[in-house]
């Protein structure tokens, strides 16, 4: 028993080490957002700001069109997963409750699509977008991100809708509903939880990729630190909350239908 | 696909020509077609003006006229005779492969470290682990930069403390070796989170008593492991080994970012650095959509194991 618990130990403290390791980067960013220049530009590191300042928060809230690039972050997200969610989930009960000719076509397309390489479209959809006058509107940044969001949103929906035991569905279909009274009744409100899961998910995926649009966009290079860390930990905070909340069932989205396969 | 095979056949001996029936039948076709049209349209109309861009002589000129001039296969002709796009593709390879060695060999490691822990421990660890993943890499690349910056970036300072050497003031972004090496760290830290997560819930799924009964048995543990918990885990290493293969061939925005445009140069290109470069910063359309094509090629081909796997995943169960 004691060669055990020694042996636990040890795991433990590697596990701890590993921890350490992998936390780090994030806690130097918040930790430096929140020292005084001095600070960051002494030879020696500061490992915690015993005296907090908001200077650098005040600095990146200050920036112009900083509260234009929220609210348009915010549009572009919000109608992108709106649709992606209404189109993704009724593919998705197609592909988890129906056979049909074409279906395997349909998967390798939304697979497909998944794995295209992002730099490989930038230029069909830059020109595409150019001749309709589309580059830079939200409208052309909303179709982009459509198709970063839609695959990955059938797929994981999928798991959901297959996750849900078949004999609630077919109590339904006994007492004489249709096939779709019967997803509209039972279905719908059983994988709600998976939808919202899902579209937190897509969220975070189209916000990322906003913010990494914006950075393209205006590529000077600053080196102001503390204003960089402050605007990282801001960018960051949305995306960390909406994950810590979503994060046990979109892992179970993710993996149900590898593990059971 | 036993119970698939049950339960079908109930639904069609039922079926009677009626238009009621025809219009059921019609349903799933209904429900993917919103799909399939806007990714059709977001995406067929590109990927088909891809390949003519890929054919034509495309610059700027032509940008603005919305219109290219015809010159057949000149731009492949071009790419495929560019020794820079045979070394960037021999390098992208070398990259990917090491990524993907990484992530996964100590991916593996952390699941089977998390099985062994304490609770507590795991509960930190798989904490920390998550609020990894959800850190932006665009935010990423910035803490990255600010670490290893050469001045007084905390990265030499830890290092030079820890008495592996004299960092101070080290410039990590010396060489193309060293700049892809630092991308490597940041890849493969971002990578691990989903990784780890993913392989210790495969792994959970190792039955208890099947463990326990070979280690009555006087089994050794890592024949155990290889016998009993490697079969459970390998559909799944399978698909996120194929899955890393595919974003690391595809890195772009790590790396052109945290090498930093105007250090960019043949000697440290990926091939989404490549391809945006000769493409995109040099206006040459035309050549970049015939390199996107090749890439493309190249991914699909890659991709035909994991595609194959999930086909099998997607059958209705």
């Amino acid at each position: 028993m004691s060669v055990r618990n020694a042996r636990r130990n040890a795991w433990n403290v590697v596990g701890v080490a590993i921890f350490v390791v992998m936390i780090f980067p994030v806690f130097w960013m918040v930790s430096t957002a929140f020292k005084s220049d001095d600070q960051i530009n002494a030879l020696t590191p500061t490992w915690f700001p015993l005296h907090p300042t908001l200077e650098h928060f005040r600095a990146a809230l200050a920036k112009p069109y900083f509260w234009d690039d929220v609210k348009n972050s915010v549009i572009v997200v919000l109608v992108t997963v709106t649709i992606a969610m209404v189109l993704a989930f009724l593919a998705a009960v197609a592909l988890s409750k129906y056979r049909f000719t074409g279906r395997k076509l349909f998967i390798v397309l939304v697979i497909g699509v998944q794995m295209l390489p992002g730099a490989g479209l930038i230029i069909p959809l830059y020109v595409v977008l150019a001749r309709y006058h589309e580059v830079n509107t939200l409208t052309g940044v909303i179709l982009v991100y459509l198709t970063g969001v839609l695959p990955f949103s059938v797929w994981t929906l999928r798991g959901f809708i297959l996750g849900i035991p078949k004999d609630l569905e077919e109590a339904a279909m006994v007492d004489g509903s249709t096939r779709l009274g019967a997803f509209a009744r039972i279905l719908l409100p059983l994988v709600a939880p998976g939808l919202v899961a899902t579209s937190v998910f897509a969220f975070i995926t189209s916000w990322n990729e906003y913010v990494w649009l914006s950075y393209f966009l205006g590529t000077s290079r600053q080196t102001d630190w503390g204003a960089l860390m402050a605007a990282s930990t801001l960018t960051a905070i949305p995306v960390v909350v909406f994950f810590l909340l979503i994060q046990r069932r979109i892992a179970f989205g993710l993996t149900a239908g590898a593990v059971r396969g | 696909m036993a119970s698939a095979a049950e339960t079908t056949p109930k639904w069609s001996r039922r079926r009677r020509f009626t238009w009621r029936h025809v219009g059921q039948g019609a349903v799933p076709y209904a429900l993917v077609a919103p799909v399939v049209v806007v990714m059709g349209a977001i995406l067929g109309y590109p990927l088909y003006s891809l390949v003519r861009i890929a054919l034509d002589r495309y610059g700027l000129t032509e940008l603005i006229q919305h219109k290219g001039v015809y010159i057949g296969l000149k731009n492949f002709d071009s790419v495929l005779h560019d020794s820079v796009f045979w070394h960037t593709l021999l390098r992208t390879i070398v990259f990917a492969a090491t990524n993907v060695g990484l992530t996964m060999v100590i991916g593996t490691f952390l699941a089977l470290l998390l099985v062994r822990i304490s609770t507590w421990v795991r509960v930190l660890l798989t904490s920390g682990l998550v609020l990894v993943w959800s850190m932006p890499p665009v935010v990423a690349v910035q803490v990255w930069n600010w670490m290893i910056n050469s001045e007084n970036g905390v990265l030499n300072y830890i290092l030079t403390e820890l008495h592996f050497g004299n960092y101070f003031q080290h410039n990590w972004m010396q060489t193309p070796l060293s700049q892809l090496g630092m991308v490597t760290t940041l890849i493969v830290w971002g990578a691990l989170p989903f990784v780890v997560i993913t392989i210790y819930a495969a792994l959970s799924q190792v039955p208890r008593e099947l463990v326990e009964a070979a280690e009555i048995d006087g089994a050794r543990s890592w024949r155990v492991f290889l016998d009993v918990t490697v079969p459970v885990i390998t559909p799944v290493l399978l698909i996120l080994t194929s899955l890393s293969i595919l974003w690391d061939f595809g890195v772009f925005t790590q790396a052109y970012l945290l090498i930093g445009q105007p250090h960019i140069i043949s000697a440290n290109y990926l091939m989404g650095i490549y391809l945006f470069e000769q493409g995109y910063v040099n206006a040459n359309f035309g050549v970049g959509a015939a390199i996107s094509i090749l890439m493309l090629v190249i991914v699909a081909a890659m991709s035909v194991v994991y595609v194959r796997r999930m086909l099998r995943i997607g059958d209705v169960t």
